[in-house]
């Protein structure tokens, strides 16, 4: 009989849900009772509340089994999980699985299905398809190709990608760069991680059409020191996408040339912000650049650089290989495509749903998060990272896209949502992007650096009821005056959660505050 | 690891493989904690040296980046993520209880040098909250149990 293939994600979450034990314990025992398995360590489905969630290729597809514990493991065997039989902990086929049937899988199309270092397989699911077109097709092309599917940056700020890369073309200059942020700083996100882990050849992939694109032959990835298994998962990658000539020199056969690295970061959520990092892989103190000049005419060592998210990058093979058309037909408004959720915090089900734009918070918070873990009602959510603002559950019907979002003073960032039942205290919250913004402020404009401590201070007599009125007018004053006089994001935006937790709760702001945790 | 602060000669066999690197400084700091698991002092002569900056310019880059310590670390490094989405999850109330069993507050080690607590923002493990690292090693869904469970095998490591 020829080896069962089982899957056993190596994805950061699993091995967290102790997926390392779990692959070992089958392969132990697959000796032991004599059969033969082949254990794929694949991405992760995204569906993190049945991880590790291990599936078997059966005739009938991949079934699977989850939440598995190592526990589980000799109970499977005997059930005779390796030929798909029913179990305590079945799922069923995995791909009719109402989480990722219902969803859109385009950027997370191959992540939990192959395995990720393996360019068999990838070539096998379509990979390399978008760079086989991109070789026969001019730069100004490709950077047309892009416009038009109307893809805009998923790192935070949407700029349109296409103009990104046009006025990189554009300059005439002896290197140009292809830098991928891969800080992924934003507390609830995650898709970054999962993508690299899940499918790094996208990525890789991705950058080589922006390198051929705008000239470039040299990309760097710019990776957040706390992800080690992307680490060595990318690191796999890029030998592997050597070794069979679609990176390197004379990429398939075509006489371009592309290569990447990979630059770890140091534990500074502010490298996160592009000229920071430009600054941090040029081996500096992460501070923040004054613009202009912008990183697209002088950025890494002074060269044109193009500066993309994980997401953004990987996005674009599907682009080149399906034509922008069959992107730019899924979203809504200006929002284009398909959007990687990241739900996160309180929620039953959280975990991964890319769905093109045009959901609204409720179906994401309860269709697919299914409502909170605790049991308690939702009270508010967090959207985009410790710089987004919080949203009160009267606005859950919003719809979650750029501009909507910012139509009510909130923004979609990177799109993860941080999920909170009815015990969350507010004012805390706010003092907690305020310290925040301190311990991680770059330390260049006195508003971000300063006013953060003296926000934290401000809270705190609020709360304990000191002047409360004058405090209040302070901490305003000190918002504004972080809003305009901060070089960056950073300073810039804390005020937003601080602000939205005091309009939509500024009862919690009292003395006597009514949240059950205090 | 290196026993003692590495000498010149030891400094010197790691980072030369690095220098042709465009802007090395931040792969070579890497380079040195991963051996030496942490940055000692006599490295920063040694790297100012070589890449023709100041003693200055490289200690200012070091203490730049909470990721870099100037001391060896202590045997079991405990690091638990305060960012939000824990939060929501109640890491409060876990970040208390590990405070509370290593007796230490968050950027503490113990005299002894066999426990140190740290805090650290997201390990973009959100969807499977509280999440914390011992030794480097990622555990998420952690209650106050599995933590006890956890440090006990940390500690019992050899
Ligand atoms: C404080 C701050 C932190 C940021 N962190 C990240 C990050 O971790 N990852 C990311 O891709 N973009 C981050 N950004 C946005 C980047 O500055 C930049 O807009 C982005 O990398 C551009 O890529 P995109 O167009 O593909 O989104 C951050 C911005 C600010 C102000
Ligand atoms: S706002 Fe803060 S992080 Fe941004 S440049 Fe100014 S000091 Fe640095
Ligand atoms: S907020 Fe704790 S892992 Fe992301």
């Amino acid at each position: 009989m020829s080896a069962v293939s089982v899957y056993v994600p190596r994805d950061a979450s699993a091995v967290a849900l102790d997926a390392d034990g779990v692959a070992a314990e089958i392969g132990r025992q697959a000796r032991e009772r004599g059969v033969a398995v082949r254990i794929v360590r694949n991405g992760s489905r995204g569906l993190s509340w049945l991880e590790p969630l291990v599936e078997v290729a059966s005739p009938e597809g991949r079934v699977a089994y989850g939440p598995v514990g190592t526990a589980d493991v000799a109970n499977l065997f005997e059930a005779g999980f390796l030929a798909g039989a029913p179990h305590r902990l079945s799922l069923g086929p995995i791909d009719q699985h109402p989480y990722l049937k219902s969803q859109q899988r385009v950027t997370f199309a191959r992540v939990g299905v192959i395995d990720p270092v393996s360019v068999a397989e990838y070539v096998a699911y379509d990979g390399f398809q978008g760079l086989r077109e991109a070789l026969q097709t001019s730069p100004v092309d490709i950077v047309r190709v892009v416009t038009e599917s109307g893809l805009r940056g998923r790192g935070g700020a949407a700029f349109p990608t296409g103009i990104k890369w046009k006025t990189v073309l554009e300059q005439a200059a002896p290197q140009k760069y292809i830098a991928c942020n891969a800080d992924e700083g934003d507390s609830g996100t995650f898709a970054d991680r999962m993508l690299m882990e899940g499918d790094p050849f996208q990525l890789i992939e991705g950058m080589t059409i922006a390198g051929l694109a705008v000239g470039a032959t040299q990309g760097y990835i710019y990776l957040r020191v706390e992800y080690p298994h992307a680490h060595r998962v990318l690191g796999e990658a890029l030998a592997a996408a050597r070794r069979t000539g679609f990176l390197g020199q004379n990429i398939m056969g075509s006489g371009a040339h592309f290569d990447i690295d990979v630059r770890l970061g140091a534990g500074a959520y502010i490298c996160g912000e592009e000229t920071s990092m430009l600054e941090s892989l040029e081996g500096r103190r992460g501070e923040v650049r004054v613009r202009p000049p912008l990183p697209a005419i002088k950025g890494l060592f002074g060269m044109p650089t193009v500066v993309n998210n994980v997401i953004t990058l990987a996005s674009v093979p599907a682009i080149l290989h399906k034509g922008a058309e069959a992107y730019r037909q899924l979203g809504s408004g200006k929002s284009r495509g398909t959007l990687p959720i990241q739900l996160a915090g309180n929620l039953k089900h959280a975990g991964l749903v890319e769905r093109a734009f045009g959901l609204t918070l409720r179906e994401l918070l309860y269709d697919y998060g299914g409502g909170s873990a605790s049991g308690r009602p939702l009270r508010a959510v967090q959207i985009g990272g410790p710089l987004g603002a919080y949203v009160p559950a009267s606005q859950f019907d919003t719809v979650v896209d750029y501009e909507t979002l910012s139509g009510i003073g909130a923004l979609l960032g990177h799109g993860g949502i941080v999920a909170f039942d009815d015990t969350v205290d507010m004012a805390r919250m706010a003092r907690y992007a305020m310290a925040f913004c301190a311990h991680e402020s770059c330390g260049k404009c006195t508003p971000c650096r300063i006013g953060s401590t003296r926000g934290v201070e401000v809270i705190d007599r609020i709360v304990a009821g000191t002047d409360r009125e004058q405090n209040l007018a302070l901490l305003n004053d000190l918002c504004e005056t972080m809003v305009h006089g901060s070089l960056c994001g950073l300073g810039g935006m804390t005020p937003f959660p601080v602000q939205s937790a005091l309009k939509y709760f500024p009862e919690d702001f009292l003395p006597q505050s009514p949240v059950a945790s205090r | 690891m290196f026993d003692t602060q590495p000498s010149r000669e030891e400094i010197l066999a790691l980072i030369t493989p690095l220098k042709d690197q465009p802007g090395p400084l931040l792969v070579m700091l890497h380079a040195i904690q991963t051996q030496a698991g942490y940055v000692p002092a006599s490295v920063i002569p040694v790297l100012a040296d070589e890449l023709n900056l100041s003693r200055a310019e490289v200690q200012g880059v070091v203490s730049f980046y909470h990721h870099f310590r100037d001391r060896p670390p202590a045997r079991v490094r405990i690091e638990v993520c305060r960012a939000e989405s824990c939060q929501a999850l109640h890491g409060d109330r876990l970040a208390a209880h590990v405070e509370q069993r290593t007796q230490l507050r968050f950027g503490e080690s113990s005299a002894d040098g066999s426990v140190s607590l740290h805090p650290v923002y997201c390990l973009g493990l959100c969807s499977a909250s509280p999440a914390l690292m011992i030794d480097g090693a990622v555990h998420a869904r952690v209650t106050p149990e599995r933590f006890d469970e956890l440090l006990a095998q940390a500690e019992a490591k050899p």
